[in-house]
């Protein structure tokens, strides 16, 4: 089962960053068909939030196909997004991992990393090799 | 979708001032609502007329569909926690228990003890020894273990470390999510309510300004700044709550049903907090364009 | 609703409770003692009025030195302070701890209604306090039965302690219950209209004690109308004669009325009037003689105008007083719950 958790200050609507983080564990094949999501009283007890808010999130995530609520049981889920990239993922999260810690060990902080990660993959194209930077620190 | 509160011209007067002015609500059930507003704006008088504590000067009040505290049947619906939750510091945390028990036919003692030994609580603690946050939990225990219909709070987590009012908000939802409650929470800032409230009463120098469910209130409220423009040059269907200008631009919060196309606008949604400012501020100045020499009136 | 009054009460009651064991026992003692004394005089087993004079005489004058004196004026004190204590120890607080702790807002918003929760709590605690005073009189109406007994016995040689003077009625028969429930309903009250604790306890001291104080003064006398009685003034039974700056004379007698309470005692003249002088030649000359004062006194045919209650009404003013007493309590109660369920508090 997976727990939610939430950012106040990212500007995002709470139930939007519940439908996001129930999408972002379908993807990572953290959830499968036939999981159950948590309970309503689950969630609110723990985030402290509206159990409306929760049941709207379920309600659009039902109403995407991606889960389905049974009454008195709970709400599973139906579809999952995972595909075949899936079994790609562990050996990519790896090598994601080995190139965190060459970044931190030559010195950058998590903002600069953010930065160097935000601006390659915006300019990436999908299919060609990276660019080269536009500039270039004098040192 | 029933009201579980619902006010006509509601007012109280004491002597010659008047703690509530005009309150005509309808709010539905199945919300947790936010009654918010500066101290003195008349939070505790509504709530204290809607518990039945107090009678109306003017209008009528009625709660989960009667008037209040009609009978013991209505008492039992309404469960309601006052300011700085008062309990009897000489009865220990299990003769309140029993005293709920005693006192109300609708008891679920099972409920009660659960929360009772979840929250960590000393069964045999006088409730004078508890801290502020456990008196303030053992209160909400003595108000949801009556299977109440609706929750009154008034300012319950204001004296509370950040921690206790994390501790007693995750309840009350759980509670609230349980048992299907509506709750009617007030307080004086914004950020408590903004969490876990999808309803929202502004209440500001003894008037309400503005009752709506939030969802609502954050889709036809926005922020919108362009060029200097007179008010009256505005669209008909655009509501100014406030509005500022400097000798080339005019920054305002606007209340409209549709959607700000006209591009010489820049139209931002706007935080619940900030809305609710704009409101109370709103109240202390009358019109928007009025002279800022206005005092504020309380 | 009754175990919470209990629960509140239960403190209080304990303290009431082990207060008048311990004076219950005191009692007990002294009174099997006092009882045992009375046999022993044979004041129960005699026959004849001289016979039956003198054993109880006999007792009465035992009665100092068996410490009985202190033990019953200490219980008088006892009993007549109690229902000014249970009035602003039970009373006052009943109401106005709740309204000045905020706990009102805990009470009254469970399943109870604000009529029921005062009721109960009226009637538990007003009962109690009935209950404590009138055991209180119990207790001492068994210890000092002998002593009245005899001293009925002994006729006008004995010491007129009665029953109904104004310094023990208050302290006998069912009186206590009517002020216990008086005073506890007048604490009630001034906590209501009050709010603050300290404040109405105050409040209830000064009005009941003021209340105890006139009431056999000014209103007693006249529940039931007093008899009247004239009695001749000779000079045999003038037991004062003064003459005040030589214009004013005062002439008093022996009142002879045993076991009753005489309300007033005044001389008249002849005529019906008050008399007050002026003083007879006789008297008033620098070389008067007794004999000859005296005869002019007798020659005034003055009387001696008292109005009485005889011991025969002791019950009646009893009942007629206690009566009034539940009543004004009654009404205070009735008062103050029409007082709450106006709602202006918040």
């Amino acid at each position: 089962m997976i727990e939610f958790h939430l950012d106040t200050r990212s500007g995002v609507s709470p139930y939007l960053q519940l439908i996001h983080q129930v999408r972002q564990a379908l993807r990572l094949g953290l959830l499968s068909e036939g999981d159950q999501l948590p309970t309503v009283k689950d969630v609110v007890a723990r985030l402290a939030i509206n159990p409306n808010t929760v049941l709207k999130a379920y309600r659009e995530l039902e109403y995407e196909g991606l889960v389905a609520a049974r009454a008195g049981v709970g709400t599973f889920v139906t579809r999952s997004l995972a595909d075949g990239s899936l079994a790609a993922h562990g050996p990519l999260r790896a090598e994601l991992g080995q190139w965190l810690g060459r970044a931190r060990a030559a010195g950058l902080d998590d903002e600069s990393i953010d930065a160097l990660f935000q601006d390659t993959f915006r300019t990436t194209v999908p299919g060609q090799p990276s660019p080269a930077p536009a500039r270039r620190q004098q040192t | 979708m029933t009201a579980v509160l619902e006010s006509s011209g509601l007012g109280k007067r004491y002597r010659q001032r008047w703690a509530l002015r005009d309150c005509t609500l309808s709010v539905p059930s199945g919300h947790v609502v936010g009654l918010v507003g500066p101290n003195g704006a008349g939070k505790t008088t509504l709530l204290s007329l809607a518990v039945g504590l107090l009678q109306p000067t003017t209008g009528s009040v009625e709660i989960a569909g009667d008037r209040p505290a009609s009978s013991s049947a209505q008492l039992a619906k309404v469960g309601f926690v006052a300011q700085d939750t008062p309990t009897y510091s000489g009865l220990s945390v299990a003769d309140h228990l029993r005293l709920g028990r005693h006192m109300n036919p609708g008891w679920d003692a099972k409920l009660a003890e659960r929360r009772i030994s979840q929250l960590g609580l000393d069964p045999a603690q006088k409730a004078g020894k508890l801290s502020g946050g456990q008196r303030a939990q053992l209160a909400l225990t003595l108000a949801i273990a009556k299977r109440p219909a609706v929750l009154i709070l008034d300012e319950p987590i204001a004296s509370l470390d950040p921690l206790a009012r994390r501790e007693f908000l995750q309840i009350l939802m759980e509670v609230t999510a349980e048992q299907e409650l509506s709750v009617v929470m007030s307080s004086h800032l914004v950020s408590d309510l903004e969490r876990v409230c999808d309803y929202m009463i502004v209440l500001v120098a003894s008037r309400v300004q503005v009752a709506d469910e939030v969802d609502e209130l954050l889709n036809t409220h926005r922020q919108v700044t362009g060029p200097r423009t007179d008010l009256s040059a505005l669209p008909a269907d655009w509501q100014v709550i406030s509005a500022s200008h400097t000798d080339r631009q005019s920054t305002m919060l606007v209340c409209t049903p549709v959607p700000v196309t006209d591009p010489a606008w820049t139209a931002d949604p706007i935080g619940l907090e900030d809305l609710v400012l704009s409101y109370m501020s709103k109240a202390v100045r009358p019109s928007p364009d009025s002279s800022p020499a206005l005092e504020a009136q309380r | 609703m009754m175990w919470l009054t209990w629960r509140q009460f239960r403190a209080q009651g304990i303290v009431a409770a082990a207060l008048a064991v311990a004076l219950g026992v005191v009692l007990l003692i002294t009174g099997l003692n006092l009882a045992h004394l009375n046999s022993d005089s044979g004041v129960a087993t005699c026959h004849g009025a001289r016979a039956c004079a003198t054993a109880a005489n006999a007792f009465i004058n035992q009665l100092p030195g068996t410490g009985s004196v202190p033990v019953f004026f200490g219980t008088i004190a006892v009993i007549y302070l109690a229902p000014a204590l249970m009035g602003i120890f039970w009373g006052a607080p009943l109401v106005a701890r709740e309204l000045e702790t905020g706990t009102f807002r805990l009470a009254w918003n469970q399943s109870v209604s604000r009529a029921r929760w005062l009721v109960v709590k009226l009637g538990v605690v007003g009962l109690a306090a009935m209950a404590t005073a009138g055991l209180l009189s119990l207790f001492l109406g068994w210890w000092e039965s002998p002593i009245f007994r005899a001293a009925a016995l002994a006729g006008s040689d004995s010491a007129a302690v009665t029953r109904i003077s104004p310094q023990l009625f208050g302290a006998q028969g069912i009186a206590p219950i009517g002020y216990a429930a008086f005073a506890f309903a007048l604490g009630v009250t001034a906590g209501a209209l009050i709010r603050r604790t300290i404040p109405a306890m105050a409040v209830t001291l000064a009005a009941f004690g003021l209340v105890q104080a006139a009431w056999p003064l000014w209103i007693r006398s006249h529940l039931i109308t007093p008899l009247r009685e004239y009695f001749a003034i000779t000079p045999a039974n003038v037991n004062e004669l003064a003459i005040i700056n030589n214009t004013q004379m005062i002439v008093r007698h022996d009142v002879e009325k045993p076991g009753a309470w005489v309300v007033s005692d005044q001389t008249v003249s002849p005529s019906g009037h008050l008399f007050s002088g002026p003083p007879t030649h006789a008297c008033l000359s620098a070389n008067a003689s007794p004999n000859a004062c005296n005869a002019s006194i007798a020659a005034l045919h003055l009387r001696a105008l008292i109005s009485y209650e005889p011991a025969s009404r002791f019950w009646p003013l009893q009942w007629t007083e206690t009566g009034i007493f539940v009543v004004l309590a009654m009404a205070l109660a009735a008062f103050c719950a029409w007082r709450i369920g106006k709602r202006r508090l918040a």
